[in-house]
């Protein structure tokens, strides 16, 4: 069923979620470290368990499937609610401080990714 | 009208469903007719929403970008760090456990180098703007960060709110400049790959850019930058008010 697919990526999420605010106690910060990440993985080893289990029907994981094809429409509405207006109307120096990181990391890229392919082929 | 208006404010977040998916739609028509499909639908209709949020800003006053127009105050439970998160996290579904145990460790370099590089930009430019006390430059600093460690850094340091002000609005730049900029970088870079795109989430860091740039890239992606991406704020809050403010701090009053 849909809701057995749902169920299970809200349990990862809550799991995921709450693991990341706690460890943003921990190491003692405002915020939720990881969260996502956390439960990106638990969704992972989940459904590559409940898969060798013979658990996931095709509506199971239809349940899952649907929001991560209403992930794009998702992101559209979210940057309709940013404030891009005080993004332009900050003056140059929100811009540049905003701009310059990016092209610095982007610089980076090609360099790192150099070093992830070499840990690919050992 | 008035009985119209008052019906799409009770039932905002169905009405947003709609009006997304119209943008979708007219999106990609406008990626297949005027662009002969070189620039994605996505990459169009995301645009097509920091347009509306801007057109919004300005029209209400407010800082939800076109949720704070009434009729369209569902797209701020659409466009929400609920939703957002969990369908993030549904796309880990085909992604490759295997992949991000490989890239595991250059992930979490790029997320300090990601931190450290971005820092140093900010502080750079708000050198150049003639700012020159370690409270004011770590938090400009930060801002350029994400955001969220930029207001965050700032309250913890003790910062102007002007100051504060300016961390977030460099914060919200970087995010629509990684939006916008990813897809049309992507090919330049070698962003074509999971082991990449890791790479990418972790330096960028800020996750609404990363994540809305790597979607109208090629969704695949998605999951892999969220992945790395996730733990930048946490980390930009850890170190920005502690150690890196600290090394401020010797080089400046």
């Amino acid at each position: 069923m849909i809701i057995y697919g749902v169920a299970i990526l809200a349990f990862c999420y809550v799991v995921g979620q709450i693991f990341g605010e706690f460890l943003g106690k921990i190491i003692g910060v405002e915020a939720n470290v990881g969260g996502v990440g956390f439960a990106m993985l638990l969704l992972i080893l989940l459904n590559d368990w409940l898969n060798k289990k013979g658990y996931l029907d095709k509506n199971t994981e239809n349940g899952i499937q649907f929001w991560s094809q209403m992930y794009i429409p998702i992101v559209v509405a979210m940057s309709a609610t940013q404030n891009v207006k005080v993004a332009i109307s900050s003056g140059l120096i929100a811009l540049f401080a905003g701009i310059v990181p990016v092209i610095i990391c982007i610089v980076a890229i090609p360099f790192l990714a150099k070093l992830s392919k070499n840990t690919q082929l050992d | 009208m008035e009985i119209i208006t008052k019906f799409l404010e009770k039932n905002g977040l169905v009405f947003a469903f709609l009006v997304v998916g119209l943008i979708i739609y007219l999106s990609g028509i406008i990626s297949e007719k005027l662009t002969n499909k070189k620039i994605p639908g996505s990459a169009i209709a995301i645009i097509a929403g920091l347009v509306l949020a801007y057109m919004g800003g300005i029209y209400s006053g407010g800082e939800k970008g076109i949720s704070d127009i009434k009729i369209f105050s569902g797209f701020a439970s659409m466009g929400g760090s609920m939703l957002r998160d969990f369908a993030i996290v549904s796309t880990a579904m085909g992604a490759s456990f295997l992949v991000m145990k490989r890239t595991g460790w250059v992930g979490a370099l790029s997320l300090f180098l990601g931190i450290i590089l971005s820092f140093l930009g900010g502080v750079i430019v708000a050198l150049i703007w003639g700012y020159t006390d370690a409270i004011s430059l770590t938090t400009i600093g930060a801002g350029a960060c994400t955001y969220i460690v930029g207001p965050v850094t700032g309250a913890a340091i003790g910062a102007s709110s002007d100051v504060i002000a300016l961390s977030i609005a460099a914060g919200v730049v970087k995010a629509v400049v990684v939006t916008i900029g990813t897809p049309f970088i992507a090919k330049y870079i070698g962003l074509n790959n999971p082991y990449t795109a890791m790479v990418f989430g972790g330096l960028m860091g800020t996750t609404s850019g990363v994540t809305a740039g790597l979607a109208a890239t090629d969704p695949k992606l998605v999951p892999y930058g969220a992945l790395t991406a996730t733990f930048y704020t946490g980390l930009g809050c850890l170190s920005c008010p502690s150690i890196l403010f600290l090394i401020m701090k010797l080089f400046f009053v």
